[in-house]
């Protein structure tokens, strides 16, 4: 049973027969990797279980597929270079269906039964927040790779951590001043009626009133909505920038019907790339988005000037120079965030490492040993760039990409520092007991 | 924008919705009307038309026009032998039972959401539409693929009147519906009946999903809202009705976009579904349905 | 008597196992066996207008979710106790299920099917369209000192997995007894006269709209004592327990189990639960296996578990 779960953790996605076939190969091929029979002749040290709480199925399960490979490539890595504190990390899947619910069961699935050090990966707000409760019960730290503000605004308890991608607070309020600088400075904002929309929602207007721009109106459309010309005239037409970000299978749908709607007159357009992850930029309908830009937590498109760590990163994950999968051109990642996952497992390694992390007696020390790292350096562990963490808040934060949309590609045009995204801390996670 | 542009619009939009929720609710309605059973994966067999829209689409690759013609008339002939297996694999053993039969449905909506999520996969993918036309109005632009929806639904519909009250087969369905044991009586071959109803009604919403996958995609998730639609204008319009079932498809589609003009969306959306829980509680036996048998 | 004294021996049985799995189980099935158990009585609410009044709802996760939203709000923003919390909570689904039984009764089949899937549609419209209170769809979470009961006794500790575990075995053995007691009692009978011929109960004198009506208040109440115990046993208050999802789920439990059988509920909830949970192990297409398996038990035993076993051996069985 563990090996069915773990044999995806050697670079391929079980999604379909053809790729679950190939992971069979390259799970053969694991086993005799240098790395790995060092270990499973030396018996001396058992692996470090990472249990992954995986949107396979539900809504997320285009994330879910990306984090997976993202996953197993930075595994295979760090095992190759000789694990962490010399054991072999092996990673245990579940799938939490991107359900709330079934997330708090799957977090005590892999605490209780399959006796994980740690649990891992989660993307959607509502399955974070509806694992947390859990994670707190059984005191086990929880890494997710979220984006929401819920871990930075101490809505959620001390075990959650968040070391790996920067929160939506801090990607609005850094793109904030480019946005009112250079596409215009009335906002018109049209965003998912959902948690991820909030975010976006609450902290961008103010954001935008310090870089001396207004948003005119917000649109919040519902979650399962289908089509958007209807909501169009309810954008006022002194608006200069539409500010949108939509998440979900419809977002094709928003694009076009936005061509179709202003035609060549539209206002500027700035997008979060979440929109369009997973979705191929030369899809029928989305050459309405050229010349518009983008908040990109990662770059898709390979870019001159990308470090030899950058290219590692995309080797090492399976993709080309368009962001797609080495294997299927049309299997598009989701470049914006995946690197999350590589990197919340380097910082994973590097806590476990300075406070010396032998099994679950040591997960208190390894929730204040992540507290105390203060600076990320940039390299091959930390391809997206340096950053800085905050241990009170149990948050990353890191620079940021906008990138216009050039001839069915992106393009980075601005990088933000740091310091543009920080943020006065509204919480102290430290001061709550382990 | 003013208030006569403003309206236009919310109307084509709601004509849109109302074309596509007319033939995915048709397919419901045949199947509930004659044989009585719900149908908890009507929805999935519109996500299956839209997905292997998508396949053929791909797969023929010549131009966006043959590959949308190839997919209409592929799509729903291979969801039709899907439902086909369904009813008589399924369905006909279980005797048609209804509570047995919302199991094996929900069982059935289970199997073809993982079966697409295995082999298609888990993201939206667009059919390009067999032509790209913007017709420009002074105040707003407008997709001429959009308006051939309305046209072709409507001539759909109208066919499908015609099949059921002017040939042998309509007359065959229609008393199958009315009673079946006098049916059968009657030499009627029921059983065949069923099957054959069953396929047209997937078949049905496989067109529906055909229609609407080039300006919305296909995506494995995307059954549950026809699904749940389809029922309201079903009950709305009354059993077996088709004139009911359409000015139901007309009035839910139309009042959602129409509403979406004076209020936030999700409150819209609210008020629009509240809106349709009243006509029910107020005209329980639908709006053209005689009282319930 | 003897019939009766029977069930009550046999309900007590299935209870004891239940409390002799709280020493039992291993980590892991003990806290899932808590979340089943609440569910189940979830279940078992839905199973009193189904399974003996014959209304088939597809809005039971409003509910739920009334239960749920009426606890954790009340925690969280009134700063109640769990206790009045838990009160707050089944005052609130009451209400909800005597406004919704007085419009939604009007109809009935598939009619009343329909609208109660708009009413609970609007319900979870609603609960995100008060994101400001509610957190929208990414919801709350209850912080564990929020979760305590001060008694006489000293602290109860609903983070504890003991407590968490007997305080679900609690609600599920009341909610059992009543409905024992209901089902069994002349208006359990009526209840079943309707669903069997309304028109003929009318005529003998019965009022069958307000059976109905008492029937579905008392569903939508242990429903939302469903949902208040599992936002506070479990931390979290989300609105994907207001979806359609959720109105389905209490439905195939029911029908698993066996429609119209007081056990039916329990052991549907537990094989639902178990066979996901198993297939999810080997395959990550577990919905296909579960699927399979839906068809599979409606081909053979088209009852439900315990219906198919009171029809075949034991016609005792309530």
């Amino acid at each position: 049973m563990t090996d069915r779960k773990t044999f995806s953790a050697t670079g391929t996605a079980p999604l379909t027969r053809r790729t679950a076939l190939k992971g069979l190969a390259a799970a053969g091929g694991l086993i005799t990797a240098p790395g790995f029979v060092r270990y499973a002749q030396a018996q001396s040290s058992a692996p470090i279980r990472i249990g992954f709480q995986c949107h396979r199925t539900g809504i997320g399960a285009s994330y879910g597929r990306w984090y997976e490979r993202t996953t197993a490539a930075a595994v295979k890595l760090i095992n190759e270079a000789g694990g962490i504190n010399g054991r072999p990390v092996e990673i245990v899947i579940e799938d939490d269906g991107t359900d709330a619910g079934r997330g708090a069961e799957v977090v005590a699935k892999l605490a209780n039964q399959h006796k994980v050090d740690i649990v891992y990966g989660t993307l959607f707000s509502h399955v974070v927040i509806g694992s947390a409760p859990t994670a707190e019960e059984l005191k086990i730290p929880y890494y997710v790779v979220s984006e929401g503000y819920h871990v930075a605004s101490g809505q959620l308890n001390r075990w959650c951590l968040q070391p790996g991608i920067t929160d939506v607070r801090a990607q609005v309020t850094s793109v904030a001043p480019w946005i009112a600088a250079n596409a215009g400075k009335k906002v018109t904002m049209i965003y998912p009626d959902y948690a991820f929309g909030y975010d976006h929602r609450d902290y961008l207007p103010p954001a935008l009133q310090q870089a001396g721009a207004e948003v005119v109106a917000k649109i919040a459309i519902p979650p399962t909505e289908t089509s958007f010309t209807k909501y169009f005239p309810q954008i006022p037409s002194s608006t200069d920038v539409l500010y949108h970000v939509m998440v979900g299978p419809a977002v094709l749908t928003f694009v076009k019907e936005l061509g179709e709607f202003y035609g060549a007159n539209g206002p500027q357009l700035f997008g979060f790339i979440d929109s369009l992850e997973a979705v191929d930029l030369n899809s029928p309908g989305l050459d309405y988005l050229d010349g518009s830009h983008f908040w990109e937590g990662f770059a898709r498109y390979a870019q001159p000037t990308d470090t030899d760590a950058q290219k590692a990163y995309r080797a090492a994950v399976g993709i080309d120079d368009n962001g797609a999968s080495v294997n299927d051109p049309r299997d598009v990642s989701t470049a914006g965030h995946m690197f999350g996952c590589w990197e919340t497992l380097y910082v994973i390694k590097q806590a476990m490492e300075a406070c010396n992390y032998q099994g679950p007696q040591d997960r208190a020390k390894l929730v204040e040993a992540t507290e105390a790292i203060t600076t990320i350096a940039e390299g091959p562990e930390h391809p997206q760039g340096d950053k800085v963490f905050d241990g009170k808040i149990h948050q990353v934060f890191g620079h940021q990409y906008i990138s216009k949309m050039e001839g069915g590609r992106l393009n980075v045009v601005h990088k933000t520092s740091i310091e543009d995204g920080r943020y006065e801390p509204e919480a102290d996670y430290t001061t709550q007991p382990l | 924008m003013a208030f006569g542009p403003h309206l236009l619009l919310a109307v084509l939009e709601g004509l849109v919705t109302s074309a596509v929720l007319a033939l995915t609710a048709l397919g419901l309605s045949l199947v509930f009307g004659v044989m009585r059973v719900v149908n908890v994966a009507h929805g999935e067999f519109f996500m299956l038309g839209a997905v292997l829209a998508w396949a053929v689409a791909t797969t023929v690759g010549a131009s966006p026009a043959s590959g949308f013609a190839a997919a209409l008339v592929i799509a729903p002939l291979i969801v039709g032998v899907v439902a086909l297996l369904a009813e008589r694999l399924v369905l006909r053993r279980v005797n048609y039972d209804p509570e047995a039969t919302i199991v094996a449905t929900i069982g059935l909506l289970y199997i073809l959401q993982q079966l697409a999520l295995t082999f298609y996969g888990a993201d939206a993918r667009p059919v390009p539409p067999p032509f790209n036309l913007r017709i420009s109005l002074p105040w707003f632009g407008y997709s001429a693929y959009k308006l051939s929806i309305i046209a072709t639904s409507a001539t759909l519909l109208l066919l499908s009147w015609l099949v059921l009250t002017r040939t042998r087969a309509g007359l065959i369905m229609r008393a199958t519906q009315y009673d079946r044991e006098t049916a059968q009586a009657f030499g009627i071959p029921v059983g065949r009946v069923y099957a054959a109803v069953f396929a047209i009604g997937a078949m049905l919403a496989a067109i529906a999903a055909v229609l609407i996958v080039p300006i919305s995609q296909a995506h494995y998730l995307m059954g549950q809202d026809p699904l749940l639609l389809s029922f309201a204008v079903v009950i709305i319009g009354g059993l077996g009705s088709l004139r009911g079932t359409v000015v139901a498809a007309l009035l839910i589609g139309v009042s959602d976009g129409v509403i979406s003009m004076f209020f936030s969306p999700t409150l819209a959306k609210l008020i629009a579904t509240l809106a349709v829980a009243m006509v029910l509680v107020f005209r329980p036996q639908g709006l053209f349905g005689k009282v319930a048998r | 008597m003897k019939a009766g004294a029977r069930l009550y021996a046999l309900h007590g049985a299935v209870i004891a196992v239940l409390l002799a799995l709280n020493f039992l189980l291993p980590a892991y099935h003990h806290g899932l066996m808590a979340r089943i158990l609440v569910l189940a009585t979830f279940a078992m609410g839905y199973n009193l207008t189904f399974g003996y009044g014959g209304l088939l709802s597809l809005g039971h996760a409003m509910f739920f979710a009334t239960g749920l939203y009426g606890a954790g709000l009340s925690i969280q923003h009134l700063g109640f106790g769990v206790p009045e919390a838990f009160l707050a909570a089944l005052a609130c689904g009451a209400l909800l299920a005597l406004i919704v039984g007085v419009l939604a009764l009007r109809t009935t089949g598939v009619a009343f099917m329909i609208v109660t899937l708009m009413f609970s549609q609007a319900v979870h419209l609603a609960i995100i369209y008060f994101s400001a209170f509610t957190g929208g769809d990414q919801g709350l979470m209850l912080r564990p000192q929020q979760r305590r009961v001060e008694t006489v006794l000293g602290t109860l500790n609903l983070t504890d997995p003991n407590t968490r575990y007997l305080v679900a075995l609690a609600l599920f053995t009341v909610v059992l007894f009543l409905m024992l007691a209901l089902v069994r009692s002349g208006f359990g009978r009526v209840l079943v006269a309707i669903r069997e011929n309304e028109e003929r109960t009318r005529m003998l004198g019965y009022d069958t709209f307000s059976s109905r009506l008492a029937a579905l208040v008392v569903s939508g109440t242990v429903c939302a004592a469903a949902g208040a115990t599992y936002g506070i046993l479990f931390g979290y208050v989300g609105a994907n327990f207001a979806s359609v999802h959720y109105s389905i789920l209490p439905l195939l439990w029911v029908l698993l189990g066996g429609a119209a059988t007081t056990l039916g509920p329990l052991f549907g909830t537990v094989f639902m639960y178990y066979v996901v949970d198993i297939a999810s192990g080997y395959t990550s297409a577990y919905m296909l296996v579960v699927g399979i398996v839906l068809i599979l038990l409606v081909l053979f035993f088209r009852k439900g578990l315990l219906g198919t076993v009171r029809e075949r051996w034991l016609r005792w069985l309530p």
